[in-house]
């Protein structure tokens, strides 16, 4: 063990760490922060962004005669670190400033303002003027799709949006194209990102430091339908929403804030504030009578039947799958998400049940995703050219939203959410994380299968942060095996198990991004700290340990919803209005 | 527009290339150097049968291909010119007869005639520095340029079809 710890000193502090540290994390865990700009490591994930091409982290090694990368250096026995000598201070200072001689100064009205590593380390580093001019400007279209707006002029080529969609999504809808002043991150051929593979997934803007990626706005779009006395204006929150956007307003991450959101939605104006969650119940109740189907038929000896069933929520894996599977699109559940579920029933149950015409109505998601974004403007999610739900906003855009319009957030009280589109389970809370799909698909198919009682709901193999996790459930002595999946360059291997034959699961649930939709694109940037998403996602369990009802099935106002107007789960009207099909691209 | 041009036979030549290679993606830029060579140049469509063979993003390829200088995405011509720019043809004057050459033919470097006779490239020293300024068609060496006679060098016979 202790032949492994290398000894140096960090700006004369004494530090031990294992061999292979770099001295970035070396000088982290003595308290010294590097500045960084390319880098981006998050643990415990593949990811690990380190190009060492912006060299903002360069610090001075004792006997080294250049100034060497922090980020992508590691400790050697007797090193002499300094971490902020004036050379170092110098070095990073030119370096900031030429990065900013190629870059608009367009701040005040970027979307990033406020929230941008670029201009972060121009305060920190004290730059009051660039004294480089000329040099080459690039000037790039911006690139605006339904979900994503790319804007290169803007991109200082870290390269990590990059490394999110080739390495971490396996996707490559963009990559390094060109050289020299010419060098930008693009799709391939000059072709727009709409044009491409690309799944919206938003990961590439979850990481960009600076403007150069960023959602499609759809705040203005809101509050001109909110100010509209002709329309209904009514919003449903998906679950990993609530974990994330306290940080916005200065609680810890993994602040659970649910009441208070929700009253600054009704602040906002909304008539009636749903929750995404009443429909992830429903989901349950759908994905999860498929599943049995499915399971049964096989069991009864059916070959044809096509398991693993995978899960469907998220709207990033299944463009994934429709580009990268066509062939097997008869694996995904036809479930349609949650976001459409309960568009779909609010503008067929609800609009009844309250006696307005489905135009009059206007439903809002606020999303931690930006592919949701994408998933509304489907055209099998309409009703003559109707949306089920008419668009979608990012938790991010929720949250610049409430401080546009003055609402003081911290001092809200708690409110609740509206019946009957608003009532849920602590299945349906946990949806937002990593495997809570899972879990909850768990809950409800052991009840429905077994007729027993579940002992303990918990099912916490299918639980952390591990990119591909497994677990077995007994079902009246069937095995079932199942496995979870974050990352679709997972997920792709799951697909490629089960194209060879080589898949043992049952059902599998993916969801695209990092640690689940709690590290959704539309989510409060991490900037590069994962230790963040994981918080959101103890604020999700926390809900769901404390809720009274924790399995779909109980959901009073679910099993109303199929007395009243469903039936029972895949039936007819079930099927038209909570079930879809997937096209191959 | 000259993606429609690829004739079957010519995408059958990429992929024998490929699988040749095993389709190895750690194969990539000799599997595009070998395939220029055969084609002449890389169109979008063959990238893209290239990144469909390896099992790679067509950005993989396209980065690769708008990198390297050798790798060009627009065919040749029939008589590729190369205008020095080397230290010494440079002094001597070698950019005047790049000027002039573009003019004649109307066309930038890294560009084709339309009517698909020449292409232009620039190049650093042939070797041959005691010609300067020098330029070469069709790999002949034309040493002591004068942009005078650029035209006529251009309009001679050898070139005419």
């Amino acid at each position: 063990m202790e032949q492994n710890k290398i000894n140096l000193t960090i700006d004369n502090i004494p530090v031990s760490v294992e061999k292979g540290t770099t001295i970035l994390d070396a000088a982290k865990a003595c308290g010294i922060e590097i500045p960084t700009l390319c880098h981006l490591n998050l643990k415990g994930t593949c990811v690990n962004n380190r190009p060492a091409s912006c060299r903002m982290c360069v610090v001075e090694v004792a006997g080294r005669r250049n100034l060497a990368p922090a980020c992508a250096t590691t400790v050697m026995e007797g090193m002499e670190v300094r971490t902020s000598s004036m050379r170092v201070i110098n070095a990073r200072k030119t370096i900031l400033e030429l990065i900013l001689s190629n870059h608009p100064h367009d701040c005040l009205t970027c979307g990033k303002s406020g929230n941008c590593e670029l201009q972060d380390l121009a305060r920190k580093l004290n730059v009051k003027e660039v004294p480089y001019d000329g040099g080459e400007v690039s000037c790039y279209a911006v690139d605006k799709t339904v979900s994503i707006v790319r804007d290169m002029n803007k991109c200082i080529l870290c390269r990590r949006c990059e490394t999110m969609c080739n390495e971490y999504q396996s996707v490559g809808a963009i990559g390094s194209m060109n050289r020299g002043f010419d060098t930008t991150v693009a799709p391939a051929f000059g072709k727009n990102l709409a044009d491409t593979d690309c799944t919206y997934c938003g990961q590439c803007v979850a990481v960009c430091p600076v403007g150069a990626l960023t959602e499609v706005d759809n705040t203005s779009r809101l509050l001109k339908d909110l100010a509209d006395p002709e329309k209904i204006v009514v919003v449903q929150t998906a679950p990993a929403v609530r974990a994330a956007l306290g940080e916005e307003f200065g609680y810890p991450a993994g602040t659970s804030v649910t009441g208070k959101m929700v009253a600054a939605l009704r602040q906002l104006g909304f008539k009636y504030v749903f929750d995404t969650d009443f429909a992830a119940d429903l989901t349950i109740m759908e994905e999860g009578s498929e599943l049995l189907g499915r399971l049964g038929a096989y069991l009864e000896g059916d070959k044809s039947v096509k398991l693993p069933i995978l899960t469907s929520c998220c709207p990033a894996w299944v463009n994934f799958f429709e580009h990268q599977f066509p062939d097997m699109l008869n694996y995904p559940s036809t479930a349609r998400s949650p976001q459409q579920m309960f568009g779909s029933i609010a503008k067929t149950y609800w609009a009844e049940k309250i006696g307005a015409p489905r135009e009059k109505i206007v439903v809002v998601s606020i999303m931690p995703c930006l592919a949701k974004k994408f998933e509304c403007e489907r055209d099998e999610f309409k009703t003559n050219g109707n949306p089920d739900v008419d668009y979608s906003l990012s938790t991010r855009e929720l949250a610049s939203l409430i401080k546009e319009a003055n609402i003081d957030f911290k001092a809200l009280q708690d409110a609740d959410f509206d019946a009957p589109l608003g009532e849920s389970t602590g299945a349906a809370v946990i949806f937002g994380a990593t495997g809570g799909v899972m879990e909850a698909a768990l809950r409800t198919a052991y009840e429905l299968y077994t007729g027993k009682t579940l002992a303990k709901v918990d099912f916490t193999a299918v639980r952390g942060f591990e990119g591909v996790r497994e677990a077995s459930v007994n079902l009246n002595g069937t095995t079932v095996k199942v496995a979870v999946a974050y990352g679709l360059a997972n997920a792709r291997r799951l697909m490629e198990d089960i194209k060879a034959g080589r898949s043992e699961y049952h059902a599998i649930e993916v969801m695209a991004c990092p640690g689940g939709c709690i590290g959704g694109g539309g989510q409060p940037l991490h900037h590069g700290d994962f230790d963040i998403v994981k918080a959101r996602s103890k604020a999700l369990y926390g809900e769901d340990a404390a809720k009274p009802v924790r399995k779909s099935h109980e959901n009073p106002y679910i099993q109303k919803l199929y007395e009243e107007y469903l039936g029972k789960p895949l039936s007819e009207k079930a099927h038209a209005l909570l079930h879809t099909h997937y096209f191959a691209k | 527009m000259e993606n429609n041009k690829i004739s079957c036979e010519a995408l059958a030549k990429v992929k024998a290339i490929c699988s040749a290679h095993n389709n190895d993606a750690g194969e990539l830029i000799n599997i595009l150097h070998e395939t220029q060579n055969t084609l002449g140049y890389l169109p979008h469509e063959v990238q893209s049968l290239v990144a469909e063979c390896l099992g790679v993003p067509a950005t993989r390829v396209n980065g690769v291909v708008s990198f390297y200088a050798f790798f060009t995405e627009k065919p040749k011509g029939k008589h590729p010119i190369s205008v020095c720019l080397g230290t010494a043809c440079y002094v001597r004057g070698s950019e005047k007869v790049l000027d002039e050459v573009k003019k004649v033919l109307g066309i930038e470097v890294g560009e084709t005639t339309p009517d698909g006779r020449f292409s232009l490239d620039c190049l650093r020293c042939v070797g041959a520095c005691g010609l300067a300024p020098v330029m070469t068609i069709d790999g002949k060496v034309y040493g002591n340029v004068d942009p005078k006679n650029v035209k006529k060098i251009l309009e001679s016979d050898e070139y005419k079809d």
